[in-house]
């Protein structure tokens, strides 16, 4: 295995982009600060890849507009995912591990805003049995929620908890989109929404874009004084249906498992619900003392297809900072966490501790 | 003024799908008035049936009809529906155990608020009037009234068939925005003007202008006023009538570079022959009455021949 790092990564997160769904105008600063960050040009790009959904841009190969805020004269080595950055910034690290390129610009964008949001990811499900019944985003969380507090393994107080401590770590967060913690008691008091979640508990619908830098081995530490290293990455998903158990996360756990989770201390969990970060808590095993979404999270902002890769740009962002010397990054897509992906960043290689699994 | 310009659409398509044995085994069942499971090797009995075992991975044979009947293992309240769920006003979504069935199902529960749905409660199947082999047989669930353990018995469909396949009708609207350079040429448009952009880096002037040159990534930001008149660089006879079609074919269909331009524009060139148009014709704007202007291409009804002289194939070779 060829030794990864993060070493670029600029972001836009912001209620309601002016702008159009191709979000060119958006990328266009993404890697110009990518650029300034490295010292590069796009030439010294080996490969690019994007996430990002046609159905959130209401437009057909929404993907191939894109494209145009890189400039392809000469042409460029290009990617596309349906899916978060994280999972794009996965094929690109896959790319670099075949040898065939040391750097990589991974980016991902989407408008939430120009659809109903919650509506428009029904278009996720089982499509004989689920999407025809049009089950909302919001819906399909709160019967997680629900699951979980019968079960006894979370109440109120427990997620009003998570939303209070994201709140007030995103006032430290320029990019949050919802920010201000108050008291538990204070949260507990507001009323119910979709029972048995209020309207904290759920992710503010965010428009945005993200983009991370990868490079192998010494194209690392030459434009990074503290790479952080991917000493591991892992993604699994559980079946599509409802009918599996919700109060937990088979296939969180399974990532979780595949890891070396030992000496992180601090974690970005994409949980676009309060008690979904409760859920990953426990399927990482994560102990009391680790730092969770220094960020605020996305209960503070959550761009569609940019805010699990953002996870992993926050934790590379503490570990070249000197805040963390070893992190988890978390993302996840469908509904009621059915797709997890994690990995692990670290200060250094990590090779003698078995590296890349 | 708002930065851009934005405007209502809605995307539609309705997705025929194939149902296979299994599905197609449950949506007949649905159409007959039976709720179908399957039951998979570990020994539970899943509703609807899965496709494949998920221990063994073989496909799965083993059929069970559950009772209509069930309980409610989860809920959550919709106090904003979206469009097409099963209400359009406040309801529940529910997991509901059928009885016989030992994993949850989902669907709308009608209730009227909160205060009456609980975890643990008794519901049952209200199926719909008019059942045709989908998952929008079962209207809904509804509270089993106390002393009941039934469903009231539907009426046979009438349909013996097995169903093999489904229509799922898919409508998404939006907001659709226009780029902010997209918008300069609209509002462009709507004085009379065609407005491009030129990249700083490379000079090529596009148009409709984008955000960013697609050659070299450079933001474009010089508008250039572009002229009325080009030159036609590739084209298509439109012979075939399609749904939607607002001229009656034969009608030409045309790449038209204008003047001072990189890139071509798409239009039509009409008040000519079809046969007669071709590569190098000289054409010109012909625009609708003014009092009909919007932010629209439409403003331009057509291009026309201007008679000129044909251009010099050089002059446009690059931008074939």
């Amino acid at each position: 295995m060829r030794d990864v790092a993060v070493v670029g990564f600029a972001q836009r997160q912001m209620r309601d982009f002016d702008g159009s769904p191709t979000c060119v105008e958006l990328l266009v600063p993404l890697f110009k600060e990518c650029y300034e960050q490295t010292g590069w040009t796009r030439q010294d790009v080996g490969f690019w890849c994007s996430g990002s959904s046609d159905y959130l841009a209401g437009r057909s190969f929404s993907f191939v507009q894109a494209v145009d805020a890189i400039g392809v004269i000469p042409p460029v080595n290009e990617s596309h995912v349906e899916m978060d950055l994280a999972w794009a910034m996965y094929e690109a690290w896959i790319k670099i591990q075949t040898g065939e390129v040391d750097t990589a610009l991974v980016y991902a964008f989407g408008k939430s805003s120009a659809g109903v949001l919650r509506r428009t990811l029904s278009l996720q499900l089982e499509p004989y049995t689920m999407t025809p019944l049009w089950p909302d985003t919001v819906s399909l969380a709160g019967l997680q929620a629900r699951a979980g507090m019968d079960a006894g393994l979370w109440d109120e107080r427990a997620m009003a908890e998570v939303v209070n401590r994201s709140l007030t770590d995103a006032e430290k967060n320029e990019w949050a989109v919802r920010k201000g913690g108050s008291s538990v008691e204070e949260l507990l008091a507001r009323p119910m929404y979709a029972d048995p979640l209020r309207k904290h508990d759920c992710a503010p619908v965010t428009d945005g874009a993200a983009a991370i830098v990868l490079a192998a081995g010494d194209r690392a530490r030459e434009v990074c004084d503290r790479p952080a290293w991917i000493t591991g990455l892992s993604t699994y998903v559980d079946e599509m249906t409802m009918s599996r158990d919700l109060t937990g996360s088979a296939s969180a756990r399974r990532c979780a498992e595949a890891l070396d989770l030992g000496g992180v201390d601090t974690a970005e969990l994409h949980a676009p619900f309060s008690h979904q970060e409760l859920v990953l808590r426990r399927e990482a095993g994560l102990a009391d003392d680790v730092t969770i979404n220094p960020s605020g999270g996305a209960l503070a902002s959550n761009p569609m297809f940019s805010a699990g890769g953002i996870r992993v740009g926050e934790a590379a962002r503490r570990i070249w900072a000197g805040d963390s010397d070893k992190a988890l990054a978390h993302a996840t897509s469908g509904p009621a966490l059915q797709q997890n992906f994690m990995c692990t960043l670290e200060v250094s290689t990590g090779s003698t501790t078995g590296g890349n699994r | 003024m708002s930065r851009t310009l934005s405007a209502p659409v809605t995307v539609a398509f309705d997705y025929t799908r194939s149902t296979g044995p299994v599905l197609g085994r449950f949506l007949t069942g649905l159409r007959d008035g039976v709720v179908v499971g399957g039951r998979t090797s570990d020994g539970q009995v899943v509703v609807p049936p899965p496709e494949y075992d998920p221990v063994t991975h073989q496909a799965l044979e083993d059929f069970v009809e559950v009772s209509p009947v069930g309980t409610v293992t989860s809920w959550t309240w919709v106090p904003e529906p979206v469009k097409h769920q099963p209400f359009d006003r406040p309801f529940a979504f529910a997991l509901v155990t059928f009885d016989g069935a030992t994993k949850p199902f989902l669907h709308a529960l009608d209730v009227s608020s909160p205060d009456e749905v609980s975890t643990g409660m008794r519901v049952r199947v209200r199926w719909a009037e008019e059942r045709v082999g989908a998952i929008t047989d079962i209207a809904c669930f509804e509270p089993l009234p106390a002393g009941e353990e039934a469903v009231p018995a539907v009426a046979p469909s009438g349909a013996v068939d097995p169903v093999t396949g489904i229509v799922v009708p898919v409508s998404l609207d939006y907001t659709y925005a226009a780029s902010p350079e997209e918008s300069a040429f609209y509002r462009g448009l709507e004085q009379g003007r065609i407005v491009g952009q030129r990249c700083p880096t490379c000079d090529k002037v596009y148009i409709p202008p984008r955000a960013a040159c697609p050659s070299d990534g450079t933001p474009t930001a010089e508008e250039v006023e572009l002229s009325h008149t080009g030159t036609v660089t590739t084209f298509c006879i439109v012979n075939v009538p399609f749904l939607g079609q607002r001229i009656t074919p034969p009608y030409v269909s045309a790449y038209i570079l204008l003047d001072g331009a990189d890139i071509a524009v798409l239009h039509l060139i009409l008040d000519c022959p079809a046969d007669e148009v071709r590569m190098g014709m000289r054409v010109k704007a012909v625009w609708k009455p003014e009092d009909e202007w919007g932010t629209t291409i439409e403003n331009i009804s057509h291009f026309a021949p201007t008679d000129e002289p044909d251009a010099d194939f050089e002059t446009y070779k690059q931008h074939l």
